[in-house]
């Protein structure tokens, strides 16, 4: 599935009164390819997962629109866009956000069962061997023995190896993966990287917002955002050396 | 695969404490409401069971039983009361111009010793003339009474066939009446000349009912049915004029202490039920509100999973409808368990007629109860799941990271 931010901007207010207006960000237009992984780094601030949420659904932009497989998704119902998102999106939150009073498989398992419940249930053939897939994405991630664990119970590098399970269970057309790596150390960092870059050999389009320089290692796009814009596009060619630059003042950047 | 719907039971099992809190303060709520509204409706029919046993429209009792208020407590409370006048009084009263009928009883007290099996009011009736008794003494004895025999009211710890010693005279147990909340539930009802037995060896025992020592016909009160078209106030002056050492009551002035009563505690245990309600609507509403903000994050999580608004706010409303209907069918449990035991000890705190409604009746409050208790807990769940549609979920996964 391909993902087009066309023009999208997000701003707030600051202080009293609605003139002091700050933009979170500018406006911007991007692409998210199938097939490719993307990577956007920048300062704590930038507006990365500002525009990461504006492209999954969850913040609908001030400006502009985003276009799923040609499909504006904030033209749907509230109802609509949360089956779509369901059904189509894995989301890797920033937080590491778990369910505490489910075990880890429940929190996994959960994805699919949103819906399950209804006559149109959006991600219906996806929920088809997932518990299996779940299992192995825990054993390859080193926690398979924690499946039945309370994930309240959880260390903060556990927790985000189950959102990563989480994301990857069903695989998504698309995965938003918001600081994926971090509370991990090298080894699973470097899993769960592969783990996505896999995602996307097997057809997802993969956007990861980070601030681990490793995470360019896998880039098929590296972004670097600065004051509410990201920097031009680069296509990596040798994942080697990937060379990202950081953007500027402007705005209306055309990234493929 | 875990469904979305089993969340809610799933949240409230793995979380106890925080259930056990909701379901207690719910249980509350439940145990208030249908405590109080039971208290209220046995009020209301024990007045209405006072009503319809008195049917009479004037009741004529010697001037001492009046001033002493001992038939009313005999009436209301049970209390034995023995008061007798000169039986001229009943002839006095048919005389009066627009009384229709008039129907004598006499009272005795047994007594708590050998020679009676229990210390109890008995009340005799002339089957001939009398309106008030042989009405619902028929719904339990089809027979007519015969000579020492007795029906029984609903607390006289009596069955029928078995007999009771009253001043050494054994009758025989020939009914039981249904209840009626009012103290005529703890007598025992005989024909008068059953009664006269009795009285004789009552006054063999040295308990005398002479109102003048050559008086041996006496009767104790003298229930009168006013004839349509006359103003009862004026028959029962009239009455009032005509017999001795007499007072004529209008029912109705004596209905009315009890019904004034009643409503002044019907009013209070309606106001608290209400003030109840409103105090643990709030007491939810800053709970859930709480729990919510504490929450907040779980919520948005689920958004951010494909959860719909709509079913975010379903999730929210049902977890706390389970905890609602648990706590408040604890509640309604827990006040059945207290007050339907307890009802003769709150009779005797009330001093007023209390009637326990019949089952459907206590079904029907239940039920009612719960749905209060329902309304008041997904009321104020709909409002904080309100307010938790419309936080943006994206901004609230950020918030502390």
């Amino acid at each position: 599935m391909k993902i087009e931010a066309c023009a999208i901007e997000k701003w707030y207010f600051r202080g009293k009164g609605d003139t002091n207006r700050f933009f979170a960000v500018k406006q911007t237009d991007l692409t998210l390819e199938p097939g490719k992984v993307t990577v956007l780094t920048g300062r704590s601030g930038s507006g990365k997962t500002t525009l990461m949420h504006m492209l999954s659904g969850l913040l609908t932009p001030d400006g502009g629109k985003v276009l799923a497989d040609g499909k504006d998704l904030y033209a749907q119902e509230d109802k609509a866009l949360s089956g779509f998102r369901n059904a189509h999106f894995g989301m890797i939150p920033q937080g590491a956000d778990v369910l505490p009073v489910l075990t880890v498989m429940e929190n996994i398992l959960l994805v699919q069962g949103i819906y399950a419940n209804q006559s149109r249930n959006p991600g219906a053939d996806r929920s088809v061997g997932v518990q299996d897939r779940a299992q192995k994405l825990l054993g390859e991630m080193g926690i398979a023995d924690l499946a039945d664990v309370p994930a309240g119970e959880l260390s903060g590098g556990e927790r985000r190896r189950v959102c990563v399970a989480r994301a990857l269970a069903g695989t998504p057309d698309v995965i938003f993966a918001d600081e994926p790596t971090s509370d991990l150390d090298d080894e699973n960092m470097q899993i769960v990287l592969q783990m996505l870059k896999k995602a996307a050999d097997e057809g997802a389009a993969v956007l990861i917002v980070t601030h681990d320089q490793e995470a360019l290692d896998y880039a098929d796009v590296c972004l670097k955002m600065h004051a509410g814009v990201p920097g031009p596009a680069v296509q990596t060619e040798d994942r080697e050396a990937p060379s990202c630059q950081e953007g500027g003042a402007g705005s209306d950047l055309q990234i493929v | 695969m875990i469904r979305i719907s089993k969340l809610p039971l799933i949240n409230l099992l793995r979380r106890p404490g925080r259930s056990i809190a909701l379901v207690l303060l719910t249980a509350f709520l439940g145990f208030s409401i249908f405590g109080g509204s039971v208290i209220v409706m046995s009020l209301r029919q024990g007045l209405s069971s006072l009503e319809n046993r008195l049917g009479a429209d004037i009741i004529v009792v010697p001037s001492e039983a009046q001033s002493k208020s001992s038939f009313k407590n005999m009436l209301l409370q049970g209390t034995t009361g023995a008061f007798y006048m000169s039986s001229d009084n009943l002839e006095r009263t048919l005389e009066v111009e627009g009384v229709e009928s008039a129907a004598a009883q006499i009272f005795l007290a047994s007594l708590k010793a050998d020679c009676c099996s229990i210390k109890i009011q008995v009340i005799g009736f002339d089957p001939e003339t009398d309106f008030i008794v042989q009405p619902w003494i028929e719904e339990s004895c089809s027979k007519d009474l015969g000579p020492l025999e007795v029906v029984v009211g609903t607390n006289v710890g009596a069955q029928v066939g078995e007999t009771l010693k009253i001043y050494e005279e054994r009758c025989h147990v020939a009914g039981r009446l249904a209840a009626t909340g009012t103290g005529l539930d703890s007598a025992v009802y005989c024909t008068i000349d059953t009664m006269k037995q009795l009285l004789k060896a009552a006054e063999a025992k040295g308990i005398t009912h002479k109102v003048t020592s050559d008086d041996e016909d006496v009767i104790s009160a003298i229930y009168v049915k006013v004839r349509e078209g006359y103003d009862i106030g004026k028959v029962n002056s009239a009455i009032q004029g005509h017999t001795r050492k007499a007072s004529a009551v209008r029912t109705r002035s004596m209905i009315t202490d009890v019904s004034g009563a009643l409503s002044g505690v019907a009013q209070t245990v309606t106001g608290l039920i209400g003030a109840v309600w409103i105090l643990a609507f709030l007491i939810l509403l800053v709970a859930f509100v709480m729990i919510a903000n504490e929450r907040k994050k779980e919520f948005a999580l689920l958004r951010l999973l494909g959860t719909s608004r709509r079913m975010l706010g379903a999730l929210i409303r049902r977890e706390m409808a389970l905890c609602s209907l648990t706590g408040g069918a604890l509640g309604i449990a827990a006040a059945a368990a207290l007050v339907f035991p307890f009802s003769a000890l709150i009779e005797t705190r009330l001093k007023l007629p209390y009637l326990m409604p019949s089952a459907p009746v206590l079904a029907l409050t239940a039920a009612g109860a719960l749905l209060a208790v329902l309304l008041a807990g997904t009321a104020a769940s709909a409002w904080a799941a309100g307010r938790l549609g419309r936080v943006d979920p994206g901004t609230v996964l950020r918030e502390g990271n």
